[in-house]
């Protein structure tokens, strides 16, 4: 048996096509201001269950000795004229809650990496793992006051970045910088996606 | 595949199991749907009412059949009702196995090298 909407589908408007985009970063870079401010919803929290393993709880047996501990996750969403909706997913950059980026990473269309400008280094771990996984990503840099000013190729220096990783600054509590954070990541996986084959990185790196 | 009638006595994880025992209890222990995968954003519809007679089902099976009137993601299902997504997917297996909501995935492939996808949605958030 099927519930599939199609089949039941007479006079009912095709769902919008659904797109992922994530937002990591250290602790405290703005994630959940970010997500906010973009939202066209409040901004609501999720979370899961973590075991100290790291990994989802899958058996409960014992899950009273088990160190348990949950992750919170941001959600938004933006909706594109009827047809696309952007569904934003605000996630801690600790390595131990990779297994959930998995997930979450999985048909995504890329990922936006916050940067709190006074810790820099805290978005590391996030970084490595775009990289790593080949999602497309840009760093976005959030000018918190008292941070020091960075010039753009700072930055991409500091988190040695390859030339074409966008970097822009930002200021996570306004919405027009969160929609140019947006389209500045929307334009970077269409390049990266849509390039003409002579474009592709070259051999496979072994 | 499990029956209905079987989930009904599963066994009840007690008080002194922490702060978990609250999803834990609603989903009577559980972890995995009996049906359904549930992406974080396929989206649910409730198709039917729950009818006074349907028995084994808690407040939140209600809340999520209430909510989805209007077609939601499973990670706003969890946020409105503030529930961990796990707990969420439980439940929603609860209900599709029992024909009152329906799912529908993500696009297996958002065709991620498609030129006018990029264009549409760049378009679109130029001129939020
Ligand atoms: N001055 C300034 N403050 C900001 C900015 N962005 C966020 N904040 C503040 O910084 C604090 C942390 O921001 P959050 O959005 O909670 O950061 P987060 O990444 O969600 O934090 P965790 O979820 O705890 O990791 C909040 O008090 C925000 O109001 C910014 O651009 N400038
Ligand atoms: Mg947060």
């Amino acid at each position: 048996m099927d519930y599939g909407l199609s089949e039941r589908g007479a006079g009912r408007p095709k769902p919008p096509i659904a797109i992922k985009i994530l937002i990591a970063g250290g602790f405290g870079a703005g994630k959940t201001t970010l997500v906010g401010a973009v939202s066209e919803t409040q901004p609501l929290r999720t979370e899961e269950i973590l075991t100290d393993q790291g990994v989802a709880v899958d058996d409960v047996s014992g899950v009273e000795g088990k160190n348990t501990t949950t992750v919170a996750m941001d959600f938004g969403r933006i909706t594109i004229k009827n047809r696309f909706v952007l569904y934003l997913f605000g996630t801690p950059g600790q390595e131990r809650f990779w297994f959930m980026w998995d997930e979450l990473a999985l048909g995504a269309l890329g990922a936006i990496v916050l940067a709190d400008a006074r810790r820099l280094a805290d978005c590391f771990p996030s970084v490595d793992y775009f990289e790593r996984r080949g999602t497309p990503f840009i760093v976005a840099v959030n000018c918190f006051e008292g941070a020091r000013q960075y010039e753009l190729d700072e930055v991409r220096l500091a988190l040695n970045l390859a030339p074409e990783i966008p970097v822009v600054l930002c200021d996570a509590r306004e919405r027009d910088s969160g929609k140019k954070i947006l389209i500045t990541l929307v334009e970077h996986a269409k390049a990266r996606n849509t390039a003409p084959p002579e474009k592709m990185a070259g051999t496979p790196a072994g | 595949m499990r029956s209905s009638e079987e989930f009904d006595d599963e066994r009840w994880l007690d008080e002194h199991a922490g702060p978990l025992v609250r999803p834990y209890v609603m989903t009577r222990g559980r972890i995995l749907p009996i049906r359904g995968k549930f992406d974080l954003i396929s989206l649910i519809v409730t198709v039917r009412p729950v009818p006074m007679s349907e028995v084994g089902f808690g407040p939140e099976h209600l809340a999520i059949v209430d909510l989805c009137h209007e077609m939601l993601s499973v990670a706003e299902i969890a946020g409105r009702l503030d529930l961990p997504v796990g707990t969420v997917r439980v439940l929603l297996g609860d209900l599709l196995h029992r024909g009152f909501i329906a799912v529908e995935e993500p696009q297996p492939e958002v065709n991620m090298s498609d030129e006018a996808m990029y264009e549409a949605v760049l378009d679109g958030l130029r001129t939020l």
